[in-house]
């Protein structure tokens, strides 16, 4: 920078940041060897980082109310991929975080094997029942801790018969469309029952009052499990009969329980040209960048020049630095508060009330800390 | 639970049982925003504990109630963030819808 006096020296709008500060604060800067001002807790994200320019860096409810932002760029009913603009990255990596492991869903917990010729063991069947998604929203239902009885409040039953037949000399495959809802419960009579009342129903592994039919949400809806999923293969004369219990748990527990098949996000991409680029080194750049995040433009009298037009498209390859001296052209940037978030459910609930949920969570959580100082 | 002394309620360590860094980072950030807060920090003493510290040092107003503070601002931006993507949502299947039609 060219040597000013002091008095000469532009008069900064009140409460703004100087340029420099600025890129600082609120950019990570990506150079060809490693991305630099990532961490924003070096010093400047406290209330008084800038007390001394007279900048207040606070972010309070209010202009974070005025900033923040919530842009949906796709929403089907398995993923969906949206913008948090102006939130900090603490917050996002909560919401991530949440996403994974503390969003209850349903999973098969306990596999009753009645009969299993096939090759596939017995445990190695019951870890891929447990990792079927079950297509129920677990906000109906209850958890169940170990001295509760299973019953219609918080276990789902589902039973698996599959015989491949001797004289059809082919091998067949069960799928997870196979495995049939049983809204009443368990089939399986317990076997240590001194019946002295003949009369009366016999007692099963779950004790169902009443049939989950009959719940308003399942009538016309019975619970599917996510059909396609090869579970075991079985050859002439094997046969499988066995039920699965599903129960409700958290991701952080076992990932069977994961309501996402992953959940991500990344700060938005800034691609910036320092110098015009022209010509020759136009073509060059648009044609280094794999994703076309650059175009020319032709700006009149036959010259050529580089414009970045899709910025959001940059995958941060570095291909467009990694030549010495095209890091004095292009400066790879990315915006702190920007997030790209993508969430992919596995089909219990659909994203957009994955995320809700996930909010929710956290705010039980601040709520629980302050009922546990009061 | 507090570990701080009754002479200076201003500076007291929290230890907070299953919790990790979910809680603990958001609420290290909205601790950092309040300005009388002096110091603020997390440390998690082993990771197969689910168990976090949270360390307040403020400019002499009593730490747990600061922390109660910055507790409840972060349930409202949670829930600022909430209602701002519910919008968010349905505006976009209206647009979708309207497209659509």
């Amino acid at each position: 920078m060219p040597k000013v006096s002091l008095w000469d020296l532009p008069d900064l709008p009140q409460n703004q940041l100087p340029p420099h500060l600025q890129l600082q604060k609120t950019r990570v800067v990506c150079n060809n060897d490693a991305p630099t001002n990532v961490r924003s807790t070096e010093n400047i994200t406290y209330s008084g980082a800038y007390a001394a320019i007279g900048v207040d860096n606070s972010l309070r409810l209010d202009e974070f109310r005025k900033n923040f932002k919530v842009k949906v760029i796709k929403l089907s009913e398995e993923d969906m991929e949206f913008d948090l603009i102006g939130i900090d990255a603490s917050i996002a990596n909560a919401f991530r975080r949440i996403l994974i492991s503390e969003v209850p869903t349903m999973a098969i917990e306990k596999v009753l094997v009645a009969n299993s010729s096939t090759v596939v063991q017995d445990e190695v069947l019951a870890h891929r029942l447990g990792l079927i998604p079950i297509k129920v929203d677990p906000r109906l239902f209850d958890y169940m801790s170990e001295n509760d009885v299973p019953n219609e409040k918080n276990t789902i039953v589902f039973k698996l018969d599959f015989k491949c037949e001797r004289k059809s000399g082919e091998r067949r495959t069960v799928y997870s469309h196979d495995l049939k809802w049983l809204p009443f419960g368990s089939e399986y009579v317990l076997s240590t029952e001194n019946s002295s009342d003949p009369t009366s129903k016999p007692k099963t592994y779950t004790s169902f009052t009443s049939s989950q039919d009959s719940l308003p949400e399942f009538s016309n809806n019975p619970i599917t499990v996510t059909p396609g999923i090869i579970i075991s293969k079985l050859a002439p004369g094997q046969e499988i009969e066995l039920e699965a219990h599903a129960v409700k748990g958290l991701g952080k527990t076992h990932a069977k329980w994961s309501p996402v098949a992953t959940a991500w996000y990344r700060m938005l991409p800034e691609v910036v040209l320092l110098q015009d680029i022209e010509d020759e080194d136009a073509q060059k750049l648009v044609n280094k960048c794999p994703v076309n995040v650059f175009d020319i433009e032709d700006v009149g009298k036959g010259v050529k020049r580089a414009t970045v037009a899709r910025p959001r498209a940059c995958t941060l390859c570095r291909e467009c630095i990694r030549e010495p001296g095209w890091e004095e052209k292009v400066a790879l940037r990315r915006v702190k508060d920007h997030f790209i978030f993508t969430i992919e459910s596995t089909g219990a609930l659909p994203p957009e009330v994955l995320f809700s949920e996930a909010v929710k969570i956290l705010e039980d959580k601040c709520e629980s800390v302050i009922t546990e100082l009061s | 639970m507090e570990h701080g002394s009754y002479q200076d309620q201003s500076a007291s360590t929290f230890s907070l049982a299953d919790e990790d860094h979910t809680l603990a980072n958001s609420l290290r950030f909205a601790l950092n925003q309040d300005p009388r807060v002096a110091v603020c920090g997390y440390s998690i003493p082993h990771p197969s504990e689910a168990l976090v510290n949270i360390r307040v040092q403020t400019t002499g107003d009593p730490a747990k109630e600061v922390l109660k503070d910055s507790c409840q601002d972060l349930m409202m931006i949670c829930q600022h963030v909430r209602s701002t993507f519910d919008q968010a949502v349905a505006d976009f299947k209206n647009i979708r819808g309207s497209e659509s039609q």
